[in-house]
Parts: structure tokens; sequence; C-alpha cells
């Protein structure tokens, strides 16, 4: 008992937030419970903080987004940041001078976060070894993206009271998805199980080192799970052609109901967003409000970015102390 | 003390040496008499009751003297990215790492793929005169893969064989025509033998990759590339030489190759037997090699053709980059380890560790490559080019890449201890390198 006590004492001993990887169980656990009292505020009309008055935070997107970037940037804003969107056009035909060279000049403005979102796996570690400030991964490449991972699991336990013993199948294109790494880091750091199901030709080579079990058949990997991701397809992505059809694809290891009926009867459908409906998702089912908690992820995703936001900078002002 | 001896005679004795000549197996004590250049004498009586008037005695303490070692695959950068490398800083690096002749890859810019390319980087490196700097011409113009160079125009400006680089020729009818085409002129096809289609990930297939979500290559990739090009060979009667061979099998592929018969030989280069994978870390650019660093098992055989001959040659693969062209993310960096001045010392890790004798492991690095390229120097005779290096086989020493003489110090070997080093390193008879303070 005293070691948690003193642990959460600590809080965040953390610099940065690159990746779920190499976190501890009470490490996740202090940003969720953190994470946790940020929704109930939220909730609250007119609620703004002020554990970040006076502090800046940068959102530098090197790849399109509109939601996570609208997320970090509300987060930031409720607790009392400036905050300033950087969206900077980026081809790795171009290479990668403007990576370095934009940290070094963000870096000698002083920010106090930056949140980085990059097309390249390792970029933000890259890019982390070179400034001052606290940096939080927004999404790598196909690394991590560990913000998604806490939403995701604050929104499992809000529904489900606890995340370990669940049964959690993580489906669609592994081999390109950074959410699904962190998730399946987070997840099994926590005590869950985790299944990915997916083509073969989108599951990544042993992906079992992980520690997950990999299915092709989409029925017997949802067979009795408590949760069930579904994956984008990032089309975008792909080098070549992964799946001949969309619409193959959909009958195969698109999500419907008639697939839906081995899991769990209570079992729980997510999405990291934005979903294309009818490709691995049906439509209907993605608003069915008894089984999708599609939009709380969303709100849960304020609150965890408040969370990592309030653990950077303390952890941050703590050091400056000392 | 360390600049050339150009003595007016022209005569230097290398005394109280560990003779190594790994073509004729000797190892014996022993003393070397250069003359004009040449090899004059060598042997264990000569000099037995000390050197002649006027000659140049350097004592070599018991160090080893072998013949300089022939670097079968460099690039030098030069033409197009002399901020990289030049032929100049890069002879400067092979005659601090004992490499007394270097052949270069044609991957410049412009490509060496016309005899003018050719001539020029033998008048560049007549003009830096240090050591023997040959040139693979381009077996396609602009490497492009289609169209056959003029190999035997080429060849007589002196290309000693021919390979499209860092690409894989992958067309098989166009590598049919240049094996079969290259038997004109008896020069070798060098294959950077990667199944492109296959290649594009960015390193080693499996579980690193999948946890650092970078794109993997297949081991496949390289064997499969390896066994079109042996099916061809069996078509034409050509001959063929798997560059950096990286994978357990293609060490088997080539080793069932050769007990066929086939006219098949094979490099690596230090990396691939000292480093696996592992080496990537966390996004670590500077062990971004092409072929991939591979799993400890791929490491493991790859030693193992070294160590029984299955390998003939191993060259450093240098691959001199930029900061700006490392300091990127991982799948943007660019691919190569700068290695002139480390191939010694880490191949002779395989000797210190046991894998390999003495002369054995020296054969690859001076022998191996000579008889396969048709090279004059790479041996140990009388009337021999006098291309020597003398190392301290035992010197306890860490790799330190900021004080490499090559322009790049793109090396992940960091702090990496060896043993082993370069004392003097001899072309033609005049010393081109020695180092600072030699015990």
């Amino acid at each position: 008992m005293g070691v948690t006590e003193v642990s959460s004492e600590m809080g965040f001993p953390n610099r940065h937030l690159l990746g779920i990887e190499g976190l501890s169980a009470e490490e996740i656990t202090f940003l969720l419970d953190l994470a946790d009292r940020y929704v109930e505020l939220n909730r609250l009309a007119g609620s703004t903080g002020d554990l970040l008055t006076g502090l800046t935070v940068i959102n530098l997107f090197f790849e399109s987004s509109t939601r996570t970037r609208t997320s970090f940037e509300l987060a930031a804003k409720r607790l009392g940041a400036n905050v300033v969107n950087m969206q900077v056009a980026w081809s790795s035909i171009k290479k990668g001078e403007t990576l370095l060279d934009t940290a070094m000049t963000l870096n000698a403005m002083h920010p106090d976060v930056l949140v980085v979102r990059h097309p390249d796996s390792g970029a933000v570690n890259l890019l982390s070894q070179k400034v001052n400030c606290s940096v939080i991964n927004g999404g790598d490449g196909s690394h991590e993206h560990p913000t998604q991972a806490l939403l995701d699991a604050l929104t499992i336990r809000r529904r489900k009271g606890h995340l370990d013993g669940l049964l959690v199948a993580i489906c669609g294109d592994i081999t390109h998805s950074r959410v699904a790494r962190s998730n399946i880091h987070l997840l099994t750091t926590m005590g869950a199980t985790v299944r990915v199901i997916a083509p073969p030709t989108l599951l990544p080579s042993r992906i079992e080192d992980l520690g997950v079990e990999a299915f092709i058949d989409m029925r017997k990997g949802l067979a009795d799970c408590d949760i069930v991701m579904m994956l984008r397809l990032q089309s975008e992505r792909m080098q070549g052609t992964y799946v001949p059809s969309t619409r193959e694809y959909f009958r195969f290891f698109g999500l419907d109901h008639e697939k839906l009926r081995v899991a769990k009867p209570d079992a729980l459908i997510m999405h990291p967003g934005p979903m294309n409906r009818g490709v691995e998702i049906d439509s209907e089912l993605a608003d069915d409000i008894n089984r999708s908690v599609i939009r709380e992820q969303v709100e849960m995703g304020v609150a965890v970015r408040m969370a990592c936001l309030e653990a950077l900078t303390a952890s941050r002002s703590e050091e400056d102390r000392v | 003390m360390g600049a050339a001896t150009t003595g007016a005679r022209h005569r230097t004795a290398f005394l109280n040496a560990r003779l190594l000549d790994p073509d004729s197996g000797t190892d014996q004590s022993g003393s070397l008499l250069v003359e004009d250049g040449r090899i004059a004498d060598l042997g264990p009586a000569l000099f037995a009751d000390g050197p002649p008037e006027g000659v140049v005695a350097i004592d070599c303490g018991g160090h080893c003297l072998a013949p300089g070692l022939v670097d079968m695959r460099v690039q030098l950068r030069e033409p197009g990215e002399e901020h990289k490398e030049t032929i100049g800083s890069g002879s400067r690096a092979a005659a601090a790492g004992g490499v007394t002749t270097m052949v270069a890859l044609p991957n410049t810019e412009p490509v060496i793929d016309d005899g003018a390319g050719v001539e020029f980087v033998a008048r560049r490196a007549r003009d830096v005169k240090l050591g023997k700097v040959y040139t693979y011409g381009a077996a396609t113009v602009g490497l492009m893969g289609q169209q056959l160079t003029e190999f035997g125009l080429l060849a007589e400006y002196g290309a000693v064989g021919f390979t499209d680089g860092i690409k894989a020729i992958a067309d098989a009818q166009v590598m049919r025509r240049a094996l079969s085409y290259a038997r004109t002129f008896d020069k070798v096809i060098l294959q950077h033998p990667e199944e492109p289609s296959l290649a594009g990930g960015v390193m080693n297939g499996g579980a690193l990759a999948t946890r650092l979500g970078l794109s993997g290559i297949p081991t496949q990739a390289e064997v499969m590339m390896i066994e079109r090009d042996l099916r061809l060979v069996e078509l034409t009667g050509g001959r063929y030489h798997a560059s950096h061979i990286s994978t357990a099998a293609a060490v088997e592929a080539i080793r069932r190759a050769k007990a066929g018969g086939a006219a098949v030989t094979c490099d690596t280069a230090p990396h691939y037997f000292t480093l696996n994978e592992d080496a990537v870390g966390e996004y670590r650019t500077f062990a971004k090699v092409s072929p991939p660093l591979r799993s400890e098992a791929d490491r493991l055989a790859v030693l193992d053709g070294v160590a029984d001959g299955t390998i003939d040659a191993i060259a450093s693969d240098h691959a001199p980059h930029d900061q700006e062209s490392k300091r990127l993310p991982f799948a943007a960096a660019e691919p190569g380890i700068a290695g002139l001045e480390t191939l010694l010392a880490l191949s002779l890790g395989l000797y210190h560790a046991g894998h390999i004798g003495l002369l054995d492991l020296l054969g690859r690095l001076t022998n191996g490559p000579r008889k396969l390229l048709g090279l004059e120097a790479g041996r140990i005779f009388k009337g021999g080019p006098a291309d020597l290096v003398l190392f301290d086989l035992q010197a306890p020493s860490r790799i330190e890449p900021d004080d490499f003489v090559s322009k790049s110090k793109n090396s992940p070997f960091d702090g990496y201890a060896v043993r082993g080093m370069v004392l003097k390193t001899v072309v033609d008879g005049r010393i081109v390198f020695a180092a600072d303070a030699v015990a």
C-alpha cells in the first residue's frame, strides 16, 4: 500500500507521453483516474480550469486531422492554456529537413507542451529528443497513438467498471494501425485479453509477440468478446492491394449485427473514427445507442487529453522546483 | 613522422614482422624488403644479420604484416555527393582502415555507365595518390535496369565488374543477358540481391518491425533473388556475385550452388555478422542498412558462411551519409554505414571469438576479393605490389565515429569495443597512413 501511495503522490513521472509501451499499470491508472474527474467537470456547463494558465501548448500536425487536433485544443483551452495550431504539409519525398528544423524553431519559442502528429513511425520520438518541453504523441505513423488508447480504456472502464479480465477484439487494418498497437500495449498491461482480427494481408508479422491472439475468421475472433474495437480501413496508407474491394472487405470483416451475435450480449462497439460506414462497420450498428459507444469515445477524448496535459505539466513544474 | 617516406633509394625494410599471406598460407616471423614500390624479398632469413646500408628500416615490433585490404564494395559519392565523401576523403579513410584497394559502386551522380565515368574515377585516384581505386561499371544505363551498358568498352577503361549498385537487376531477361554478355570479357555481374517488390520495407520483417510500426522486408526477398539468379547462371554460364548477403537462407543457397560447381561468389559486410536487428532499438537510423540487419539466427549463419568459405569476401559496404540524411524519421533516413575504418577491427572480432583462423579471415579481406575480381594486389609475393597493412592484432580500443577520417560519421558502432588496430598502411611502398602512437 505504501508503494501505491508514493506513486500516486509522484503522479506521472515521465516528461513525455510518446507511447503506451513501457507505461506501468499504475501510471495508466493514474491518468485514467485523473481523466475520470475531468469527465464530470466537463459535463458542468461553463466550467474552465486554470491549471495551465500562462502555459503554451502547440499542436504540431504533420498529418491532417480534425478530431484529434480539436480534442487537444479544447482540452488545453479548458485548462486555461494558450493554444497554437500548426499544420505542416509533409511528404516523405521532401525528406525530413523540416521536421527537426521545425522542432528547433518551435523550441526556441519556449512552448510548454508540444502535441505532435506525424505520418512516420518514430518521428515523434526523434522530435522529443530535440526539444526542452514535454511532448505528447498525437499519433506517429503505424507506431502509437497513446491518447486514443487511454480514451478507449476510459470509455471501457466507465462502462464495464474494470479492464482486467475483459476479452477485447481489435478488428481491421492491424498492420498500419497505431491505434491497435497502443491499445494492445494498454489492454495487455491492464490485464485484459486481446485478440486481433484481420485478413492475413493486414496482420503484421509476428503480431503474437505483442501478447495477442490473431484471428482471420471474424466469427471465431468475436466469440464471447466483451469489447469489439473496429479500426478504420486506412486506404490512404495502403501501398498496394491488401484487400480486393471494399465490398468484399465488408462482407468478411465488416461488423454487422449478424457477426456480432457471437460476441457477449452486452458487448460494446468502439471505433476511433472517422468511420467508413459500410466498409468496416454497418451504419445502423454504428448508431445503435445500446451497443455503440463511439460518440462517448469522443467525449472521453477531451477528458483524457486534459489529464495528460495536467500530468505532464505537473511533473514539469516539479522538475523545475527541484 | 607520419608523412610518406620518399627515400631517395626507394628501399624500405620491414623488420621483425609476423608475415601473413593468405594466398600462400604464409604465417611466420620475418622481414620484407620493398624496392621501388614492389616486394623485392621476404622471409624469416631475410636480414637475419640486420638490414643493409641505405635502407629505410621499419621495426614492426612483431606485429602483423599482411596484404593491404581489398574492399570490394564502397560508395565514394564522387562525382555528385561530395559533401558526403570524395575519392580523396574516402581514400584517406581507407588508408586509416588498412585498405589499399577499393572498388567503388557506380551509383554516383552522374552514374558511372560510360568510359568517361570510369576514367574520371581512375584519374581522381591518381591525383589523390593514396590507395588504389577501381570502379564497377553500371550494368544498365542509368541504373534503370533495362539497357545494358558497353561492358567491353567500360572494361577497357578499367571497370572490374558490372552492377547496378544498391539496386537489384530485377528483370530476369536483363539479368540473363548481362550474365551472358559479360562472359565475352570474363567479367562478373554483382547483384544487390533483393526482390524489389518484396523489399519496400525499411527494416527486417518480424516482431521488432511490428512493434515499431515500421514496414518489414522478409528474409525471403533476398534468397528469392539469389535462387532466381542461380537459375540464370545455369542458363548462361555467366559469373555471378551476390553482394552483402544477410540471411541464413541466402548463405545456404550459395553453399549449395558452390557444392554443385556453379561459378558463384558472394560477400558480406561486418555489420551482418556483428549486429542483428535489435541494433535498430528505438529507431536508430545509423543501424538502417540495405539489406536490413536481420535476426540473430541469420547473423550466426552469415558468420558460419564466412568461417567455412561460403562467403568469399568481407567488404565494408562503406556508405557514407551526412547528418541530414540520417537525422530523420526511420523510414525517411538513407540506409548505410560508414565502414572503411572499422572493416579490419570488426572482422578481427571473428578471429578473436574463435570462429575463424587468422589467415582465413585475412583471406576474406584480401585474396578472396582479389581472385574473384582478377586484381593484382591482395597477396604478398616477390615482384608483387608493396600494398601492405601493419596491424596490432591485440590492441583493444573503442570505435569512435567522431574520430573517423571519412567525411561521414554514420556508424552504429559508437563505443563498440574491438581488438586490433592499424599501425601502418603501405601502398606501392609508400606509407600512406601511420597511427599516431605506435605502441
